[in-house]
This record gives structure tokens, C-alpha cells and sequence, in this order.
């Protein structure tokens, strides 16, 4: 093996360092990917810089839905449908447990209502006041109960060749 | 209400998503068109983080976060629970997750593979040297702690395969719609669990003659925060606690048990709702009374006593506990949606289970139960574990089929083929597992 340490031309040295410095970006872009994953995964509200106040969410701010990460009329990060009401039902939801337990759930009006009353009484949801109605109307018209029957086909297949 | 400052990814597209892409990706579109990546560092970072090429990225228009990305996040919480990214989150607070049948093929269930069922937050750091276990309540001669130590030490160690069903897998399929989290197969497994009798230490610590019902209470917080309020206080009648098999774990599958299924100590009571094998176990009450802890009453894990129409309103002295899980089946090979050429056998697998019971006959059908076909049942590891079954099914034409599994319990009861007795938390859907197959 030859001792000979490499030449590399002015050229060459300067084509590395610009490799080098866009391995560098390249490892900052990576740190701030995962920074933000992780920001995700641990406050998949969002990052509560502000304090937490535990009072009823009884009003909420006009939000402009261009700002607010809104996809074919379905908000993004909670996925409720966006309509009158939505802005409340994530305040006053989403404090406590996932949007995910409301937008899997589906009932009549009635059946909201009691869903809220046992909130109410056993897991210390607050008086909702004049707001409840508009929730329970928004909840009632998004997710409403569809008929199932004794058993419903099956849906959703992914069809695939089995191997031999 | 104070204005709450968040930041997050959605957010950060949300304000200025041109900007969102140069800081997050280094990704300049074209300031006209605003669809490319004027710089390639950008498309490769995004295209990194997505773990693949993104096809036609000229056409990409600016500040569109990619669906996929989403889809990471849910992967990224996958792995950091230590489960399979095949697993389906139902819901992220507290933390729901299910099992696709055909990931439930192993014979003890693997962590990684194991459903999820949280009723509150985790406990967030514990001590194993420190932890100790106070049994107590009306019934016992005098209350008694152990630390983990001790318990490990003091008795002798007990290793079985039990099932662990939750009470409302299969809830998904009740019309009318029952409230809770959607299961629909996935919600059930059999790992291997060791740890020491309940009924040794019951003996250690001497029970009186009025003792009806034990009653857990576990380190998980409620959802609301409060630290005082218990999330959930289940149990079980004397003569289940005393079984041989219920027992207080501190390992499954041979490990430490993960912190989500309850680390350092939990119980385990086979054959009956999940929910009646605490997590994170602190306590042990010996009622003398049905344990009235909060999931105990109401319409939580109760069934009406008598059959009622669907929707029907059950007054709450109509109901009654779930004690035994019914019979059941799942087919975990192969995987729904399976495409075959005519002619060829198919080799179908799955397991069975029946509660306290054992599984006797196993049986698959291929005509939406016009005809059955016996299918071949092993006997369990142990009792209460569920017992593997294999079939081979030969299809007469080309088509779409269904494959249908029924399982019978050693009383003689058999799974339904359409969804059973409505109950208004749903539980109890024992109903027969279908796959899809297309032969053709």
C-alpha cells in the first residue's frame, strides 16, 4: 500500500467542502424532523407553552380555517368534520381524551347527551351552559348512527395474491 | 380563555406552509408556480422522512404536508409503545390500540403484537425496588404489604398461557351503535405470564370467612389529572381469585412485563374481561361485598340480565356483571383478501378460546354456514390458554368466498353467526371471524 497521501486539486477541496456543508444542513434538517416527531408524539395537541388553565372551554376565539390545517372540509390534527360547532366540541373534548374517541363513536342526540351526562357525573366534565345544545346538534348531524343490521358485509379488503 | 401559543407541525404548515417546507425539509418551490423543489436537498430530506421516492415531486404543489407524514406519526407512536406498526391506534388518549387478525398468528402472543386497552395515563416512572403490594379491605384478618421482593421470594413462582379478551372486543359490530372505544376482532391474546398465586399470598395473609370479592387499585392517573380520582377498580369473586391460575405477574413472556401492559406487577385473571387484571398493581381489597370500584357499576362491564331488544334502556338493577368470556375464534392465516388460482387447497389457521371453559370442536365454512367442515383442534398448553386449529379447504369454483370459523365450547354453546344479544356498552360479540378470499 502506497504512503502516499492523496493530491486533491483547489477544485476538488472545494467541490468537497460544498458536499460537506450540505451534509451539515442536511444533519440539521434531520435533528429538526425529529425534533418535531417527537414534539408530535408527545403533544399531539400541540406544544403548551402558555399555562394550562382547567376552565371550562366556553368560548373560542374566531380562528380563520385557512390557519387552521384544515383538509376537505375534516380538520387535520383532530379530524373532526368542520362545521358549526367543531371549535367547541374540540375545546371542551379534547381537553381530557383523544378527538379519536369521539369521531370513532356514533349516536343519536339523545345518545350524546347521556354520553355527556356520565362525563359529567363520573369523570368531571364541567357544565357545558349554552354551549351544549350546539354541541349536541354538531355531534348529532357529524355522527350519527348508521344501520348495521344483524352483520354487515365485510368492507374494506385489501385484495393480495397468497404466495405458494 | 387565554390565548394558548402552540407549536406543532400541523400548526407551522397551517401558518405559512411555503415557509413550513423550507424550514422543515429545505424545500423551495417555484415562486410562481409554487409546485417543484427548486433545490433537491429538499425533495431528498421529505423524501427521506417518507421512505421513498415521492413520484412526479415536479407536480407537488408548496406547502402540502404530505398525508404520509401523518401516517409516520401514528408508525413513530407505534414504536415508541414497542408495538408493530400493523397495529391499528383506535385512540392516542388514553391509549387504545387493536390487533389485525392475521398479526395474531404466533402461539403466545408477542408484546409487540399485543392489544392495548388503557383507561387512563401511565404511570410515568416506577421504582421497581420500591413498589409494594398492600392487601386489605373488610375481609382480611389484617392488612399486609409486600414489596416485589418479597412476594418473589416468599412464594413459589407459576407460569401459564392464559387469555386476556377485552370485554368489548367486537363492539364495533352493534347496531344500535354501543359507545366506547370500536374494536372490532383484534382485542385479545395469549402471552405467557409468571408470577406467584393470589391464592398463596391470600393464604399468607388470612382471609375471613366473609370475604365475597377482591378489588384492585393500580398507579395509572385518570384522565381528568386528578390524582385522587381512580381510573378503574375491578375484581372478581372469591372463588375466581383463588383459581390456581390467577396469579400476580411480574414477567410476561419470560421479561419484565412492558410499562403499557402494567409493569412491575399486575394481575392476571384468565378467561374473564381484561379488565379485571389490574395494571400497575398497588392494592388488593377483600370486600365483603360485591366490589363496587368505579367501572364495577353502572352499564361498565354489565350486560343486561335478561335479553333485551337493541337500543332497549336497561334500568341499572337489570344488569349484571360479565364474569366468563364466551366461546370464540379467529382466523390468523391467512390474512382477509387472499387471491388463489382454482384447484389449489387452502390452509387455513387460527386459534380458540372459550372463557373459563375449554374450546371441543372447531369447525370452518366456506358457503356462509350452509355446510361445516371439522377443522383440526389442538388441546390447550394449559387451562385457560387458547388452542391452536388448522384446516385445509379446497374451493368448488372460481368466486368471491367468505371463510367462516366456529368454535364450541365443552357445554355445547357454539358461536353465532350474526352478531349477538345487544347490550348498550357492547359487549360480548362473540359472532364468527370471516376473511375474504377470491379464487379465480
Amino acid at each position: 500500500m502506497s504512503d502516499d497521501k492523496p493530491i486533491i486539486s483547489p477544485e476538488q477541496r472545494a467541490a468537497y467542502d460544498r458536499v460537506n456543508t450540505m451534509l451539515n444542513r442536511l444533519t440539521l434538517v434531520a435533528v429538526g424532523i425529529v425534533v418535531v416527531v417527537v414534539t408530535l408524539m408527545f403533544f399531539p395537541q400541540g406544544l403548551d407553552l402558555g399555562t394550562a388553565d382547567q376552565v371550562a372551554a366556553t368560548e373560542v376565539p374566531e380562528v380563520d380555517p385557512l390557519e387552521e390545517g384544515i383538509v376537505d372540509g375534516i380538520h387535520v390534527e383532530t379530524g373532526f368534520v368542520v362545521d358549526e360547532g367543531w371549535e367547541l366540541v374540540r375545546a371542551n373534548c379534547t381537553a381530557c381524551h383523544s378527538s379519536k374517541l369521539v369521531t370513532q363513536n356514533r349516536a343519536d342526540r339523545a345518545g350524546w347527551e347521556s354520553m355527556i351526562r356520565w362525563m359529567q357525573e363520573t369523570q368531571k366534565l364541567w357544565d357545558l351552559g349554552e354551549n351544549e345544545p350546539i354541541i349536541l346538534d354538531y355531534l348529532a348531524k357529524h355522527y350519527a348512527p348508521q344501520r348495521k343490521g344483524r352483520r354487515a358485509r365485510l368492507t374494506h379488503i385489501e385484495w393480495y395474491e397468497l404466495e405458494p | 380563555m387565554k390565548e394558548k401559543k402552540t407549536v406543532n407541525i400541523h400548526r407551522l404548515y397551517a401558518e405559512d406552509p411555503i415557509e413550513a417546507d423550507r424550514l422543515l425539509f429545505g424545500r423551495e418551490s417555484d415562486p410562481v408556480s409554487r409546485r417543484g423543489f427548486l433545490r433537491r436537498t429538499g425533495l431528498s430530506a421529505m423524501a427521506a422522512v417518507l421512505g421513498g421516492p415521492i413520484v412526479f415531486a415536479e407536480h407537488m404543489p408548496g406547502g402540502l404536508l404530505p398525508a404520509l407524514l401523518l401516517q409516520d406519526g401514528n408508525e413513530e407512536a407505534l414504536k415508541k409503545l414497542g408495538k408493530h406498526t400493523g397495529l391499528t391506534i383506535l385512540n392516542d388518549k388514553p391509549w387504545n390500540i387493536e390487533t389485525p387478525a392475521h398479526l395474531l398468528d404466533d402461539e403466545v402472543t408477542p408484546a409487540d403484537r399485543m392489544f392495548l386497552r388503557n383507561n387512563g395515563l401511565m404511570p410515568t416512572s416506577i421504582d421497581p425496588a420500591t413498589w409494594t403490594l398492600t392487601i386489605d379491605g373488610e375481609a382480611v384478618t389484617k392488612p399486609v404489604s409486600f414489596t416485589l421482593a418479597e412476594l418473589k421470594q416468599k412464594f413459589t413462582h407459576h407460569s401459564y398461557r392464559l387469555v386476556l379478551e377485552c370485554g368489548g372486543n367486537g363492539r364495533a359490530e352493534f347496531d344500535p351503535p354501543a359507545k366506547g372505544n370500536q374494536w372490532t376482532v383484534g382485542a385479545v391474546q395469549c402471552a405467557e405470564w409468571t408470577g406467584v398465586r393470589l391464592k398463596d399470598v391470600l393464604n399468607a395473609v388470612g382471609v375471613k370467612s366473609n370475604a365475597v370479592y377482591i378489588g384492585y387499585y393500580g398507579g395509572d392517573t385518570h384522565l381528568s389529572g386528578d390524582p385522587d380520582k381512580v381510573v378503574i377498580s375491578r375484581g372478581v369473586p372469591m372463588a375466581k381469585a383463588l383459581e390456581d391460575e390467577t396469579l400476580l405477574a411480574f414477567a410476561m413472556n419470560g421479561k419484565d412485563i412492558p410499562l403499557a401492559h402494567g409493569h412491575p406487577l399486575r394481575l392476571v385473571v384468565g378467561g374473564w374481561p381484561a379488565s379485571a387484571s389490574g395494571k400497575w398493581l398497588k392494592r388488593i381489597a377483600i370486600r365483603d361485598r360485591v366490589h363496587d370500584g368505579p367501572k364495577m357499576t353502572g352499564d361498565s362491564y354489565r350486560v343486561p340480565c335478561k335479553p333485551v331488544e337493541p337500543g332497549e334502556k336497561v334500568p341499572d338493577e337489570g344488569m349484571c356483571i360479565i364474569e366468563s368470556m364466551p366461546v370464540k375464534s379467529v382466523i390468523t392465516s391467512p390474512k382477509s383478501g387472499a387471491i388463489l388460482d382454482k384447484g389449489r387447497t387452502l390452509e387455513l389457521r387460527g386459534h380458540a378460546w372459550a372463557g373459563d371453559l375449554s374450546v371441543k370442536r372447531m369447525e370452518v365454512s366456506i358457503d356462509f354456514g350452509a355446510s361445516w367442515q371439522a377443522a383440526d383442534l389442538k388441546p390447550a398448553h394449559n387451562r385457560l390458554a387458547w388452542q391452536r386449529w388448522t384446516a385445509n379447504v379446497k374451493f368448488p369454483e372460481t368466486g368471491y368466498y367468505e371463510v367462516w370459523a366456529r368454535a364450541t365450547d365443552s357445554s355445547g354453546r357454539s358461536q353465532p353467526m350474526v352478531v349477538p344479544g345487544w347490550n348498550p356498552k357492547g359487549y360480548l360479540n362473540n359472532a364468527t371471524h370471516r376473511i375474504a378470499v377470491r379464487v379465480r
